[in-house]
């Protein structure tokens, strides 16, 4: 096994097309899904903080706007879950192919 | 019915006994939990007997103010998810000091990271334990709260030194498999009670009297008011939703699924549970609002057996008001913590009440079981296998330090709770939260994702977010009262952004050619999971 401290091998492999396309598409779901999710929830606080009569109006029956906000961010979180878990299996399936090469590559050298 | 849990619950420590004689299997189970399994273990790992009564009393009380807190906790998985899971499981062996010292190697920056893993989880099992005085005293006051913290950490520590990780898991699994039924037989129950229409539901919840006349328990501001309390409830938000991703005893959990795509799944698992149980919160409160009715709940402040005591001891009474105020349960005009036992008792008779107990107990067993595996990996694995040996030293060597760890950790929380059990500990929790994501958060994230980061600004940032948290909790309203220096309750909305700017100033201030070469190999293996431990 590759051990900490050669470096070059890892540098080379961080460079490749390949992983630089996974990280970035990786990236281009992770960093805007947690700023969207990070906003929609402190939205909840803020707007009941500084809109109370707004958010005291019933919208669902007696339902206010305030408890249809709360409970849809359960809604938001079990849809943000089901997101990333359908990306995610492109990413597994991209990070099993540079994993696989990457093992054989260090079979042959073996040999 | 508590007796039957701890009879299964001690069988199963009895079959994992045999696997638990190396670190591997001592910590991590062999890393051979599924996960769906893991997923089951997390959310008994997460979700505290303070959460179960607590949150079901708040809501019974303040309806949607009590709600909001139910929000935070699931939506805080989402940070778990998308930034911590899978790296830590690629990159980590036991800890999370191995995801930060990775590539910040030295003994600065692994040291303060096994620091702040116990302090986080030494506060947090503190409340725990001082919570089963609570509890007994509310569902059993016959009873003496030492004896039970003796019980209660006796107990937990037979899990933790004889099962491991394995019994620990499965002791999580099965009471969060006991507290989900029990709050869904009672939601069920409670919309049998309205001929399972929402609209009666929320309809009668609306119509419940508060105080002040003019609100109603669907609209907000019945227990926050005005901009400090849109401030603390921000702040006690972020320190919620990042703390979590940072909570040494759950990021421990993704070290016992075989990959990263089993934490992954273990998560999913875990917020659909999670987010199941927080849904049903609603339920439970407003129902124990409309059907028990706040004023009963208020007046009749014990539950099964607990009536029939204070019948006899009406001078007790009183005492055990202050000691349920000062352990964590909040106590407004009268006690709330009672919404689910009392809602019980009226929708399901004594039997479900008494079921309700015992899934309180089981509640605190599992999660203090998880807190004490933590902290003994903090200290056998980091301190003293990786920092004062050096990584010598054998196996035998390794878990005879890891359960003497638990032991000692077990003995300090069950006596540091007995002396602590008179005072109010309910801002540990918080506390234990905003450390988490002050100081190890903003470390674990910029160690992922910042080529430059150097370890001097490692431990800046993690010093910063620590001593930032603890110096502001020292002074703000939950320790000084109403001469407090600083005016939230929760320090997150100022620590947090304290240890980043720590981090990364520091970092911009000393060059650290070594952790900038191995960024590489870090962003590689977090990333593909290539060298992964198994």
């Amino acid at each position: 096994m590759r051990h900490q401290g050669e470096s070059t091998p890892w540098q080379a492999l961080a460079a490749e097309p390949e992983f630089r396309a996974l990280l970035r598409s990786r990236r281009r779901f992770v960093v805007p899904a947690t700023v969207f999710f990070i906003a929609y929830y402190l939205a909840l606080p803020i707007s009941v903080g500084w809109f109370p009569k707004t958010m005291s109006r019933p919208v669902l029956g007696p339902l206010t706007v305030a408890y249809c906000f709360a409970l849809s961010q359960f809604a938001m979180a079990w849809a943000l879950l089901a997101l990333y878990l359908w990306r995610a299996r492109s990413f597994d399936v991209h990070a099993a192919k540079i994993r696989r090469r990457e093992t054989r590559e260090v079979l042959e050298q073996k040999r | 019915m508590f007796a039957i849990f701890v009879g299964i619950t001690l069988v199963v420590t009895y079959w994992a006994s045999g696997q638990s004689g190396t670190s591997r299997g001592f910590y991590t189970a062999h890393r051979r939990i599924g996960g769906l399994q893991n997923g089951w273990a997390i959310a008994g790992d997460y979700v505290s007997a303070a959460s179960f009564l607590g949150i079901t009393g708040l809501v019974a009380f303040y309806g949607f103010d009590g709600f909001m807190y139910s929000v935070g906790w699931l939506v805080a998985y989402l940070a778990v998810l998308l930034l911590v899971a899978e790296p830590l499981r690629n990159i980590g062996k036991y800890t999370i000091a191995d995801l930060v010292s990775f590539r910040l190697r030295g003994r600065g920056v692994r040291a303060i990271a096994a620091l702040s893993t116990l302090a986080i989880t030494l506060f947090y099992l503190i409340a725990q334990m001082v919570g089963v005085n609570a509890i007994v005293n509310l569902l059993l006051p016959r009873f003496e709260g030492v004896i039970a913290i003796v019980v209660v950490g006796v107990l937990m520590l037979v899990y933790v030194l004889f099962g491991g990780m394995l019994a620990t898991t499965w002791v999580q699994i099965i009471k969060a498999g006991l507290l989900l039924l029990t709050a869904l037989v009672l939601s069920v129950l409670v919309m049998k009670h309205f001929n399972f229409s929402m609209g009666n539901f929320f309809g009668a919840a609306a119509a419940v009297p508060v105080a002040g006349g003019a609100s109603n328990l669907l609209r907000p501001g019945l227990l926050f008011h005005g901009t400090l309390g849109a401030l603390n409830l921000v702040s006690l938000g972020l320190a919620l939703v990042l703390g979590t991703a940072g909570l040494p005893h759950i990021l421990m959990r993704f070290f016992t699924v075989p990959s990263a795509k089993a934490a992954r799944t273990s998560v999913a698992w875990a917020m659909v549970l999670i987010g199941i149980f927080y849904l049903t919160t609603s339920f439970m409160g407003l129902g124990a609002a409309t059907i028990v009715g706040k004023e009963h709940i208020g007046r009749r402040m014990y539950a099964g057996q607990a009536i029939r005591y204070i019948a006899h001891h009406p001078e007790r009474e009183t005492t055990l008001n202050s000691q349920l105020a000062h352990s964590g349960y909040i106590v407004p005009e009268s006690d709330s913590n009672l919404a689910a036992p009392l809602l019980a008792e009226q929708v399901g008779g004594s039997l479900l009440t008494a079921f309700v107990a015992a899934v309180a107990f089981a509640t605190i067993l599992a999660v203090v079981a998880g807190l004490t595996i933590t902290a003994s990996s903090a200290f056998a694995y980091d301190v003293w296998f990786s920092l004062v040996r050096n990584g010598r030293g054998d196996e035998t060597e390794h878990v005879f330090v890891a359960r003497a760890t638990a032991l000692v950790v077990g003995a300090l929380a069950i006596a540091l709770s007995i002396a602590l059990r008179g005072f109010n500990v309910a801002f540990l929790v918080g506390l234990a939260f905003a450390v988490a994501a002050s100081a190890n958060v903003p470390v674990i994230l910029l160690a992922l994702s910042w080529r430059r980061f150097a370890r001097f600004g490692a431990i800046t940032g993690m010093l910063a977010g620590l001593i930032s948290s603890l110096a502001l909790i020292a002074v703000s309203p939950v320790l000084m009262g109403s001469h407090a220096i600083f005016p939230l309750e929760n320090p997150g909305i100022v620590s947090i952004p304290v240890g980043l700017a720590g981090a990364i100033l520091a970092t911009l201030l000393a060059r650290d050619r070594e952790s900038e070469a191995m960024f590489d190999q870090l962003q590689v293996r977090a990333t593909t999971g290539i060298g992964a431990e198994v």
